[in-house]
């Protein structure tokens, strides 16, 4: 019987030959993140362990994003207490504000995340590096803390879903039109505790922007992990990225699938998700006719606040203004990114047509600063969770949707699709 | 391990770590003060009724969303004794053992037990059984180092304790 391409990463990380569904596994770290949010917890346990320093001060990635810079005095001190434990431990990988970004858009930028690593990160968001062929899921700060200390991990090797995309996406259908579709039809915990692992010639058609955007949003349907083939377009984003070599692992002929689901890519059309779950789809031309009046567009994160995400909103605001009232937020999901907008033009782009744009934070998207709704509000979003109350008061409404959906809304006053602009 | 044992609080499928423990609270990781905050978003009264020992009865796909083990360290802070659901998100079951918050599967207890009920739980046997209905259900008894993670307040204190 043959092994998924996670299991032969996860094999290869424990010292075995040959791993199966099911079964307890100790698997050696190639990195381990956190953020400001669950690194102070993490750290509190590290301290009352008895072990000298970390395992490896290379193998830590340190990212204060959530909510920096610092929203008040609370967040302040949390932001301190990682900054001095990356200095006590002399952690290679912090980054300060100034040269942070969204961790998950940060890491592959930074070319720390690459084929064939396992990672563990403090953030469920961690598998967004199955887009460059990486093991990469999303732990507490207690497994962090374990992790920091010893470079393992225990995992229980996961069973999988394999997806089968085929054929091109028409436009205006993006990565995130994808996996909000895949939720939509087996659900927000359709994956749970699996692998979700993508495969088809659809996959050449997809940049590595929207393949980060699948990844990321694999937690959303209950995914251990989701993990892309590593293909050229892969690998030239690996060595423009980074100088470690990546190891390539490619799944089994014979290796054994739980379900395999075929999509045609060519069929679906840009969706959104209803509150207050991101399993509730509809396709766009569903979500024109049922004129859902907007009050706040917030485009980046995580899922969607890279190069492509911007620039596709960018070229659909040029030269139009946002509706009366509207309030458009972009952030840029790093440092780099919002260099590249600028040279660009595209910060301009989006001030002109009436928004505003911030450094890069998570702040809206969980609700903690920066684009909070207030009781009855609606917010088009291309986030990656819509849940009661996530970005405010307990009655406001998250949709969530593409960057083409999210500024085409922005413009309409109501969710719209890019073709009505 | 000690059996919990407690009157039930129910809750239906996907309840999330953003309702657990929303994050405009999140700015703190005290354990005390995330218990004020639990569950407010989607029962305000929870933190009001909830006492010691109490358990918490739900659906499917429990602990989805956002990795953050202050959802687990809340409810455990409010003195709830143990979770029982249809099915966990990885993520939240990993932290509540973690931390030391038993956590078990079992769809049939979930069904066969309402709001109110007294329940208790063998961790040993795995057996769940509902004082006030005099039935019982067969959730999967916890391995041994499980329970020693869980009488040790979690993994961290486990790991010292085994040293």
């Amino acid at each position: 019987m043959g092994m998924t391409m996670t299991q032969k990463i996860l094999a290869a990380h424990a010292g075995l030959e040959y791993v199966e569904a099911g079964q307890l596994i100790e698997a050696n770290l190639d990195l381990v993140l956190g953020n400001d949010i669950t690194s102070p917890v993490a750290i509190h346990e590290i301290e009352k362990m008895k072990v000298e320093g970390v395992f490896d001060k290379d193998k830590i990635a340190l990212v204060p994003d959530h909510f920096v810079p610092n929203k008040d005095i609370k967040s302040a001190e949390h932001c301190k207490c990682v900054r001095e434990f990356a200095k006590k431990n002399d952690i290679t990988n912090y980054f300060e504000v100034g040269q942070m970004g969204i961790e998950h858009a940060l890491l592959p930028e930074k070319g720390l995340t690459i084929a064939g690593d396992v990672i563990i990160g403090a953030d469920s968001h961690t598998c967004t590096y199955g887009a460059v062929g990486a093991f990469s899921t999303g732990v507490g700060s207690t497994d962090m803390a374990a992790g920091m200390a010893t470079g393992k991990a225990w995992f229980k090797v996961p069973a999988a879903i394999k997806f089968v995309l085929k054929n091109k996406p028409a436009k205006w259908v993006s990565g995130k039109d994808i996996i909000l579709h895949i939720i939509g039809m087996i659900g927000v915990d359709g994956a749970l505790y699996k692998s979700m692992e993508f495969t088809g010639d659809g996959i050449a058609h997809l940049s590595m922007d929207d393949r980060f955007t699948i990844a990321n949003m694999a937690i959303e349907a209950g995914g251990k992990n989701g993990i892309f083939p590593v293909d050229d377009l892969c690998l030239s984003y690996i060595k423009e990225h980074s100088d470690r070599t990546p190891v390539v692992y490619v799944a089994d002929e014979d290796a054994v699938y739980d379900q395999v689901i075929e999509i045609d890519l060519s069929t679906l059309r840009p969706t959104v998700a209803y509150p207050h779950l991101p399993e509730n789809t509809k396709t766009i031309d569903e979500a024109q006719k049922d004129d859902i009046v907007i009050d706040q567009v917030v485009i980046g994160s995580c899922t969607n606040g890279r190069m492509d995400d911007l620039r596709i909103a960018a070229d659909i605001l040029k030269g139009k203004k946002v509706a009366e009232g509207m309030r458009l937020i972009v952030l840029p999901g790093t440092q780099q990114i919002y260099l590249d907008c600028i040279k660009g033009g595209i910060i301009q782009t989006f001030i002109e047509a009436g928004g505003v744009v911030s450094t890069p934070t998570c702040g809206p998207c969980l609700g903690g600063y920066m684009g909070i709704l207030a009781q009855n509000e609606r917010c088009v979003s291309t986030t990656n969770r819509n849940f009661v109350g996530r970005m405010g008061h307990v009655t406001s409404e998250i949709y969530l949707a593409s960057p083409a959906v999210a500024a085409a809304s922005a413009i309409a006053g109501k969710i719209a699709g890019p073709d009505s602009i | 391990m000690k059996n919990a044992k407690g009157t039930v609080i129910k809750y239906k499928d996907n309840v999330d770590t953003d309702v657990i423990i929303p994050a405009r609270y999140l700015n703190s990781s005290d354990p005390k003060e995330l218990a004020l905050h639990c569950m407010e978003d989607i029962d305000k009264d929870f933190v009001k009724n909830v006492k010691p020992g109490d358990i918490i009865v739900a659906g499917k796909n429990f602990g989805c969303g956002s990795s953050r083990e202050h959802a687990p360290i809340a409810i455990k802070a409010c003195g709830v004794s143990c979770v029982i659901a249809e099915t966990f998100a990885r993520i939240f079951f990993r932290n509540s053992i973690n931390i030391g918050l038993p956590s078990i599967e079992c769809p049939e207890a979930v069904e066969g037990i309402e709001a109110g009920d007294e329940v208790e739980i063998d961790f040993d046997s795995g057996i769940i059984t509902n004082v006030s209905k005099g039935t019982t259900f067969k959730g999967q008894p916890f391995p041994a180092f499980m329970q020693k993670i869980i009488d040790c307040e979690g993994l961290v204190n486990y790991i010292n304790s085994s040293k």
